[in-house]
């Protein structure tokens, strides 16, 4: 008995963690089993096991095209934002120059700001210039709020940096632009790469942004909240599923490739 | 002609872009804060008066849903912070070679979209999952008693959907911290308790600073939870805004709604970070 509490005392923390993570994957678990479900129109109650909706996926209506978009603003998004992004990193990064906290500061403030308030002002802005929302506002409304969050990825990505590993570079007579490209650039592209990733994410899953810039369009978001009230179809399960693991594979190679560079 | 600097070069573009799409939005936010509808007109038509009047009407007629709105984030908040706390910790001390994929695991669930998982849990909380009927068998809960459509499933559903954005930059910071200094201060007979009081916590606090913003600001403008998991009365201040702008076109008092919002925000965030004692945030 006292072995038992003591082992019990030890490993009170890994429990922790395993009742934890159970937490986090309940609702993980319960989408991708009911994408399994003979449901009909809504996914509400357990009516039997089917194959049907994962080998159509696209069967109910809208929801492909919903996630068609969502993956084109997410795409556009995480290029602009990261390009933008990237950049202003290396200005805070690796250059001193006047106005260094103004810049500081507004980076920080679109992250400090609640969605919200982003969504709507940008929304009054586009309706002054009487543009309608729709795909290129979402769009602008997306990068607006991942710039914010590549720049602090890169940003710590350089600062992690050796210095030496430049000067070397220099001392080995590169130049400027060599020692960026050959040097600097390869190694801060985890980051980057990193910041993209999180970019995409982001926007894949924005939803209160979306909601106020999108006007008519549908995003798999949007397409899920409008239909939450009539009942989700279980192709929606099955689609969030399938980027669960889609993403969590790319992460798992994403880490194996990265740990093989760095014993090679 | 004076050549322009590498590091503005590199600015401008981004900067540009922060200030055509972040501040003119601000700024033109403002204007219409003060605005009030023309006589006679279509709804959805406004012009500028400089009402200032906006701004307590406004918080005068929703100052329920705003004392809400800071009531469920704070609760959400430490939660989330109770939560993730002893979980950033068992990751960064406790991970060994598991330390990268629990990390991965940590942030996964972002990948099934936030509200497939907020739906999953009004379905299993809700009165045709399991969890209820067993509850109420058990006697737990009295037979009426309903756990969806109300302010605990708001709370609980915030703090479930924020969790990572605390649990990341606790681990950031306690993962810094260097073993040697717990077991010093054990060998300097402090207990446990003591040595999490007097070293681990006060050198993790720049990321339970970052994690309480991270999850406290999301929280205090959020209306999702409150849509799903919520009921009329659980309304905070994020669906007056929403139902302001697309289903009474009032926008003169979403946008005097939304400015408070964030002015509130802004000075909570500022007293908070003085408290805390960290400046360097990002």
């Amino acid at each position: 008995m006292k072995q038992i509490s003591r082992w019990f005392q030890r490993n009170l923390i890994r429990i922790y963690a395993v009742v934890a993570f159970t937490y986090l994957f309940i609702p993980v678990a319960y989408t991708f089993a009911f994408s399994f479900n003979d449901s009909g129109k809504s996914n509400l109650v357990w009516k039997g096991f089917t194959f049907a909706n994962w080998q159509n996926p696209c069967g109910a209506p809208e929801v492909c095209s919903a996630l068609g978009n969502s993956i084109k603003i997410g795409f556009l998004a995480t290029l602009f934002s990261t390009i933008l992004g990237t950049m202003i990193a290396f200005a805070l990064g690796r250059h001193k120059f006047k106005g260094r906290s103004t810049t500081n500061l507004l980076i920080f403030l679109p992250m400090a700001t609640p969605e919200i308030v982003l969504g709507a002002s940008l929304l009054s802005l586009f309706l002054v210039f009487k543009i309608n929302p729709g795909f290129w506002p979402t769009v602008i409304a997306h990068v607006l709020f991942c710039i914010s969050f590549v720049v602090v990825t890169v940003k710590a990505r350089i600062a992690s940096l050796d210095p030496r590993l430049e000067q070397a570079a220099m001392d080995l007579y590169a130049n400027e632009r060599e020692t960026f490209r050959r040097v600097t650039l390869p190694l801060v592209a985890p980051g980057i790469a990193a910041a993209a990733l999180l970019a995409f994410s982001l926007s894949f899953d924005d939803f209160i942004i979306t909601n106020f810039n999108s006007g008519t369009m549908t995003t798999f978001p949007k397409f899920i909240y409008t239909s939450a009230a009539r009942g989700i179809p279980a192709q929606a399960n099955v689609i969030g599923s399938a980027m669960f693991f889609l993403a969590l594979a790319i992460v798992i190679i994403g880490q194996f490739v990265g740990r093989k560079r760095k014993v090679s | 002609m004076k050549k322009i600097s590498t590091p503005y070069l590199l600015l401008i573009p981004g900067m540009g872009f922060l200030f055509t799409f972040f501040l003119l939005p601000l700024f033109n936010l403002a204007q219409t804060s003060t605005q009030t509808a023309v006589g006679g007109g279509d709804t959805g038509q406004y012009e500028q008066t400089f009402r200032f009047q906006n701004y307590v009407d406004a918080f005068v007629e929703n100052k329920e849903q705003f004392g809400r709105s800071f009531l469920y984030a704070t609760i959400a908040t430490v939660l989330a912070l109770a939560i993730a706390y002893p979980l950033a910790y068992a990751i960064a001390f406790k991970g060994g070679k598991l330390k990268n994929l629990m990390l991965v695991l940590v942030v996964a669930p972002f990948f099934t979209s936030f509200l497939l998982r907020t739906i999953a849990w009004k379905q299993i909380l809700g009165e045709e999952g399991f969890v209820v009927p067993t509850l109420r068998n058990l006697h737990i809960i009295s037979q009426s008693t309903t756990l969806t459509s109300s302010a605990f499933a708001v709370v609980a559903g915030m703090t479930y959907n924020f969790l990572p954005f605390m649990t990341l930059p606790l681990y950031a910071s306690i993962d810094r911290i260097d073993p040697r200094t717990l077991e010093a201060s054990g060998d300097l007979y402090a207990n446990g308790f003591t040595t999490f009081r007097k070293v681990t916590l006060p050198l993790s606090m720049p990321g339970v600073v970052a994690g309480t913003l991270l999850t406290f600001i999301p929280a205090a403008g959020d209306y999702v939870n409150a849509a799903i998991l919520g009921s009329p009365q659980t309304k905070m201040l994020g669906n007056v805004i929403e139902s302001r702008y697309f289903k009474i076109v009032d926008y003169p008092t979403a946008a005097a709604l939304s400015f408070t919002l964030m002015a509130a925000i802004l000075v909570l965030v500022t007293i908070y970070v003085r408290k805390a004692g960290t400046e360097e945030l990002v």
